[in-house]
């Protein structure tokens, strides 16, 4: 079996293992990364909004915010796990295609 | 260590997609000239490892949270500069399609985790696994130490990025118009957290992969490699 056909399934198996990454923190009631707060996590924290925070944290607005649909903030944890993994293989997908693209665009011609 | 939008000021924002400029135009170059087109699978593959390695996000309990980046270990096997543009195209992705990382920020997020990180990792590797045959222990060992302090080097600048904005940008009131946490508190914060614990997932991660290539593929960790 060529090397990469295998690192693509070791690639398959971290996606199949991700959800791992959303259920740790929350069943270890960890919060946000340090740094990464909304802005009214960051009300709680300090006391008040940063101004310029609050004008640039709505700047974009992602088609899939925090690997999870819009508007699935409060399902259970099994729907946002299936989220989760479906994040991980369009994040995955859409990596390895803009690599090839890439790729191409920059290697010799062999 | 995805810095968001509006934890950095429009000057610190410019400067690092200004410093980033000449690093991905010299990295497209030398990948231009090095690149053979049957590396480009294994390229895509590192570029979607460091994307899905970033998705694990491993608690402090009751704390925070913090993940691997898993670029020391795309370096090793491709290069630094080939390194850099993987991680690259997945910091962007994870900003544009995630809202992971802020669209303003790119160019920060891409010093620290598409350059800081490959860079040292890459050397501290090449230097600790020196002449070392590729299938030694040693080179395991290296892998591991690399990726520990090429995530701790990352961490300590994003945590300056952050702690320097409230010197830089604040109201006539004094309050803090992007990050509010000064040097005294983003620094050792960032820090502690990775010496503590996200620094050893980028170890063992790094060092175990080296591990199971030295067994499968050692090609690919020999120098001159080819696919």
């Amino acid at each position: 079996m060529k090397i990469t056909f295998k690192l693509w399934i070791f690639i398959g198996g971290l996606i199949a293992l991700s959800p791992f990454g959303l259920l740790l923190p929350e069943h270890f009631k960890a919060g946000s990364a340090w740094g990464e707060w909304g802005a009214e996590e960051m009300r709680e924290l300090v006391g008040y909004i940063p101004k310029g925070l609050e004008k640039l944290s709505s700047l974009w607005s992602a088609p899939i915010p925090d690997y999870t649909f819009k508007g699935w903030e409060g399902k259970p944890l099994s729907s946002l796990s299936v989220a989760y993994i479906f994040s991980a293989v369009i994040g995955v997908l859409v990596c390895a295609g803009a690599v090839f693209i890439l790729g191409k665009l920059l290697s010799k011609k062999e | 260590m995805h810095i968001p939008d509006g934890y950095l000021g429009p000057g610190t924002c410019g400067l690092f997609y200004l410093i980033m400029l000449p690093i991905w135009t010299a990295a497209s170059r030398i990948v231009k000239k090095t690149l053979n087109s049957r590396q480009v699978p294994l390229l895509a593959i590192g570029a979607a490892f460091s994307f899905v390695i970033m998705m694990f996000n491993v608690p402090i309990p009751g704390g925070t949270t913090g993940h691997a980046v898993g670029g020391v270990l795309v370096a090793i096997l491709l290069g630094p500069w080939l390194a850099c543009i993987a991680i690259t195209v997945a910091l962007v992705i994870q900003a544009l399609l995630f809202g992971d990382g802020g669209i303003t920020a790119i160019g920060a997020n891409c010093f620290n985790m598409a350059f800081i990180l490959p860079f040292c990792g890459y050397y501290i590797y090449k230097a600790i696994s020196y002449k070392s045959p590729v299938d030694s222990r040693r080179r395991v060992i290296a892998a591991g130490i690399a990726g520990y302090i090429a995530l701790n080097i990352a961490a300590g600048v994003t945590g300056f990025m952050f702690g320097i904005q409230p010197l830089l940008y604040k109201t006539a009131s004094g309050q803090a118009l992007y990050c509010p946490y000064g040097l005294n508190v983003a620094l050792p914060v960032m820090l502690g957290e990775h010496l503590l614990i996200f620094g050893w997932v980028e170890a063992v991660v790094t060092a175990l992969v080296v591990k199971y290539l030295q067994k499968h593929s050692p090609e690919l960790l020999a120098e001159g490699r080819k696919i």
